[in-house]
């Protein structure tokens, strides 16, 4: 038996390509690799059978509590939604999964349309003019998003706001490193009066806390003075809100995630990005676009190369070369599934959800809800027993929520002591009863949770 | 649509070319919709924020989109399908098993406390110590989500290396050599340095001495594909890495071409300071037409205190947590590392694929994958070196680069004969890569092709270089058995349509 159980080779097949190949063993192949350097041993474990290796990885898993185990209110730009059944039997059919790039486009029509529906789906949904086959995720993505402000505008001051989601503002952080970038934060607020010098202003909108947020004055101030608007978005939220087109953003960036996604503790994930038709040209990533075939048959390939890495080298755009692919094609299926009004409808039960359930915990005693203006589908809530302790004390009873005491950037931790609530359509009823129970309980005596 | 029908020369057997598809919004009417998600709630969203634009997505119905995709899905080809011979990118076979064990870990946000996600640390704790070993490194970080993005991330490394010892201002530059990935220059230039480029030799290593003359103070790093894109070993690796720690900068490893090195050599014992592995090359992880992907940084010590955080912590108890975001206690702060890339582990998704696929292999599944990669090339060479040139004639180890300039001449390019090719039921290898050979043909067969199909790919090769010899002409024609003929890149590109437009 082969020690790599999908190797084809038998002994003799091993024997006869060495034999044609005119060598004894493949140990005559090698000799160019220093000797001392050669066959070390790794220290692995033996292999293990694939009945092994399932109960191994059923092990590891059960060491996990998932999200759908108990009331859940953990989001931001990855969120718990309903998927439904046919996204993953569509997206992950072997000739989309186990495709590579599609470097030949007249074996790759399936990913090229694909993607190409992809992106028009997106444009419509952000009203954007030019959308990309995707970035690795929402945090590369805004930090790419800046970079394209820099070269737009040659200017190296970036100005982002302080309630954009704190990943995002970590690995906006950590690029702005190498081309040695001058990153600002200041609260949304002030985000219109800091335009001067900058490439770009980035808004969230909703906001990490939930809240609603004038883009628009934003724009227009950026503008004024000579930058960029980049907005972070979400996709449900523009099922129900003015889209970044319609309020003079020039870069929307965002997560894909929720677009039928799974969470996965993390990724693979999809980083959206859309722009001004005008700037495309600037635009990191591939970009699937419309043709003819030399017969005249409508056909898709991936266009504008020359902005790429593997054709301008140092002078690309980008060095993105691995996107996210599949699940631009996933979020393409999800869509086309939902429709407008599924989408709407999914959007609409985490806005009444979040509103609701905000409406009851405000009425408990010693909380109240942080979010100055309107909210969306999260919003943030204050206790007398501060977030961090609150938040151990509801996993204890088995409701995940997130802190804002665990956000850090730089390393430093920021902001307020509350809790994150964001709510989708798999918010229950129970739930929500199940998370105002449990502050009620707690709200009742607030110096016994701290001492915990 | 017409279906065509395609004759497989090796069978005989007839097969319909998939008809195209229309697209999602041509196969839409207003009114169409499924129930997926149903809702009577009521969004109360002051009149200002409302969206007033338009929203146009297609409506459908669950039926139409399943034939939609499934249509879409039969026109593409896949490593499921046939082999897939591009050269760089390691087309192995994608287990099943591993995609299924994906899902047990697909409803965990990356929020969740350490204390509900065990089991993601156990798993990711451990691949860290697989793949540091497997690379002979000290440390990873599994941040990266691609290999692109893990060149990034270790030029920030060197940065940060740099900066430490007050050299930032001075080492301003990066050498690649010619023969490397588009990534490796456009990942230094993001990073805010300098490319140069040095020349290979005559036998398809660095050339050491052009090497020496542009290393110098302001050099930050050199980056090195080994064995490089011509699937050639460095022959005087170690004089290179040392040559280059010589003038104070550190030698980046690109693992593009990790899987001829399985048990058989580690970057970690050549030189290398780092080196990152594109676990959706050498371990086995789907690219979903074009990613995900996941890009691990493994590091020599030295530069550990530079990676990304926040970085997980085992402890005696057999326990795990993060150490920046340690929840419960105040942050130990950054230090010296770079920041953060991604929010925790990366693409956890693909690392539980890559994971089970180590597992599976363990120690001696290791090893055996490398020489079988570098047995399928080497065949597969000495079958078709008669009939091509080959670009630097040297052992190669798990790819190999031949030259269609002798076709070219006879009238049909390396661009044509991979066309040909998908005619005769295979991928194209990489064409026109690397840049330094004429007409170039990259071919990495992998480990997991049979014989027969390498024999196979060999027979279609030669009738196609006869058929260059004889009749270029239908070379220049193919393809004609796919779904469609040439597209016109130049139009797609001089005038782009980039999404569907609604008619006015």
């Amino acid at each position: 038996m082969n020690a790599n159980p999908y190797s084809p080779h038998t002994e003799e097949d091993r024997a006869a390509m060495l034999e044609r190949i005119g060598v004894r063993s493949v140990d005559d192949l090698l000799t160019a690799i220093p000797k001392d350097a050669r066959f070390p041993r790794l220290g692995l474990a033996s292999g293990l059978s694939e009945m092994e290796v399932q109960a191994h990885l059923e092990r590891l898993a059960a060491m996990n509590r998932t999200a759908g185990s108990g009331p859940f209110f953990i989001g931001g730009p990855i969120q718990r939604r309903y998927i439904p059944a046919a996204v993953p039997v569509l997206a992950l059919r072997g000739e989309f999964l186990t495709a590579y790039t599609p470097y030949q486009p007249e074996v790759s029509q399936g990913t090229l349309q694909g993607v190409f529906e992809y992106q028009s789906l997106i444009a419509e949904l952000l009203a954007m003019e030019v959308v990309n086959s995707s970035m690795y995720d929402g945090g590369s993505a805004t930090a790419e998003a800046a970079f394209m402000a820099v070269r737009v505008t040659g200017r190296k001051k970036v100005v982002v706001a302080t309630e954009v989601d704190f990943t995002y503002r970590r690995t906006l952080r950590t690029y702005g490193r190498g081309p040695e970038l001058e990153i600002v934060e200041v609260p949304t607020a002030k985000l219109a009066a800091s335009a001067e010098d900058a490439a770009c202003l980035i808004v969230q909108h909703p906001d990490a806390f939930g809240s609603l947020v004038d883009v628009r004055q934003i724009a227009d101030a950026a503008h004024a003075a000579g930058a960029l608007c980049v907005q972070v978005t979400e996709p449900h939220a523009n099922a129900l809100l003015e889209p970044p087109g319609a309020l003079g953003v020039d870069i929307a960036v965002g997560e894909g995630q929720p677009l039928g996604i799974t969470m996965s503790y993390g990724g693979p994930h999809l980083g959206i990005f859309a722009c001004r038709e005008s700037l495309v040209r600037q635009m990191p990533g591939r970009i699937a676009g419309q043709t003819l075939d030399a017969n005249g048959t409508r056909g898709f390939v991936n266009t504008l190369q020359t902005r790429e890495q593997h054709i301008r080298r140092e002078k690309a755009t980008s060095n993105i070369c691995t996107n996210e692919a599949l699940a631009a094609i996933t979020a393409a299926v999800y869509l086309s599934l939902l429709g407008p009004e599924g989408l709407r409808a999914a959007a609409r039960a985490g806005v009444a959800r979040a509103h609701a359930l905000a409406k009851r915990l405000a009425a408990l005693p010693g909380c109240a809800i942080a979010n100055e203006g309107p909210f969306f589908d999260r919003f943030t809530l204050r206790t007398e027993i501060g977030g961090w302790d609150l938040r151990n004390a509801l996993i204890a009873r088995g409701i995940q929520v997130e802190a804002t005491a665990s956000h850090y950037v730089d390393g430093r931790r920021e902001g307020r002591d509350d809790v994150i609530a964001q709510c989708t359509e798999l918010t229950s009823e129970a739930d929500a009863d199940a998370l105002v129970d449990a502050v009620a309980q707690l709200a009742r005596s607030p110096e016994t949770v701290a001492a915990r | 649509m017409t279906v065509r029908t395609h004759v497989i020369p090796d069978v005989g057997a007839k097969t319909a070319v998939p008809a195209l598809e229309p697209l999602l919004f041509e196969l839409a009417r207003p009114g169409r919709s499924g129930r997926h998600v149903v809702s009577d709630d009521a969004a109360d969203i002051p009149a200002a924020f409302q969206r007033k634009t338009p929203l146009h997505l297609p409506e459908l119905t669950e039926p139409q989109v399943v034939r939609h995709y499934t249509h879409l899905a039969q026109l593409n080809y896949s490593v499921d399908a046939g082999m897939y011979p591009l050269g760089s990118c390691t087309m192995k076979y994608n287990p099943k098993v591993n995609d299924r064990v994906a899902s047990l870990f697909a409803d965990l946000h990356p929020r969740q406390s350490y204390r509900t996600t065990q089991g993601v640390l156990a798993l990711a704790y451990e691949l860290e110590q697989m793949l540091a070993k497997i690379t002979g490194m000290d440390f990873v970080s599994l941040q990266p989500q691609a290999g692109a993005q893990s060149e990034f991330t270790a030029l920030l490394v060197f940065k940060a290396y740099h900066a430490k010892r007050g050299e930032a201002a001075t080492r301003r530059r990066i050498i690649v050599p010619d023969s490397a990935h588009g990534t490796n220059p456009a990942s230094a230039a993001m990073c805010g340095y300098q490319v140069t480029t040095v020349k290979s030799d005559a036998r398809g290593n660095v050339d050491l001495d052009a090497l020496k003359s542009a290393l110098g103070p302001d050099v930050a790093g050199f980056m090195l594909t080994n064995p490089n894109t011509l699937g050639l070993f460095e022959e005087r690796v170690r004089e290179v890495c040392d040559a280059v720690h010589g003038a104070g900068a550190l030698v980046y490893g690109d693992g593009a071409n990790m899987n001829a090195l399985l048990g058989i050599a580690r970057p970690g014992d050549l030189g290398f300071d780092c080196v990152h592995i594109n676990v959706h090359k050498t371990f086995s992880t789907p690219h979903g037409a074009g990613g995900p992907g996941a890009g691990p940084l493994c590091v020599k010590a030295h530069l550990r205190p530079f990676l990304p955080k926040p970085w997980i912590v085992r402890e005696a108890d057999g326990s795990y947590h993060y150490d920046t975001a340690r929840e419960d206690r105040a942050p130990a702060g950054l230090g010296d590392s770079i920041g953060t890339i991604k929010q925790r582990i990366g693409n956890f998704g693909v690392l539980v694929r890559a994971y089970t696929y180590m597992k599976t292999l363990g120690e001696d599944g290791m090893l055996e994958t490398g020489r079988d990669a570098i047995l399928a090339a080497n065949y597969l060479l000495a079958l078709l070196r008669d009939k091509y040139d080959v670009a630097y004639d040297r052992t190669p180890m798990h790819e190999f680069v031949l030259s269609a300039a002798k076709q070219k001449r006879q009238g049909a390019s390396a661009l044509d004969i991979g066309k040909a090719l998908l005619d005769e039921g295979f991928h194209s290898p990489t064409v026109y890569f690397p840049l330094i050979v004429a007409e170039a043909m990259m071919i990495e067969p992998t480990e997991t092709e049979p014989r027969e199909t390498l024999d196979a790919f060999a027979a279609a090769m030669k009738r196609i270089a006869e058929r260059a010899e004889s009749d270029p002409a239908s070379v220049k024609a193919a393809p004609k058995y796919t779904p469609l003929a040439r597209l016109d890149e130049v139009t797609a590109a001089r005038k782009p349509v980039l999404r569907w437009q609604r008619p006015v």
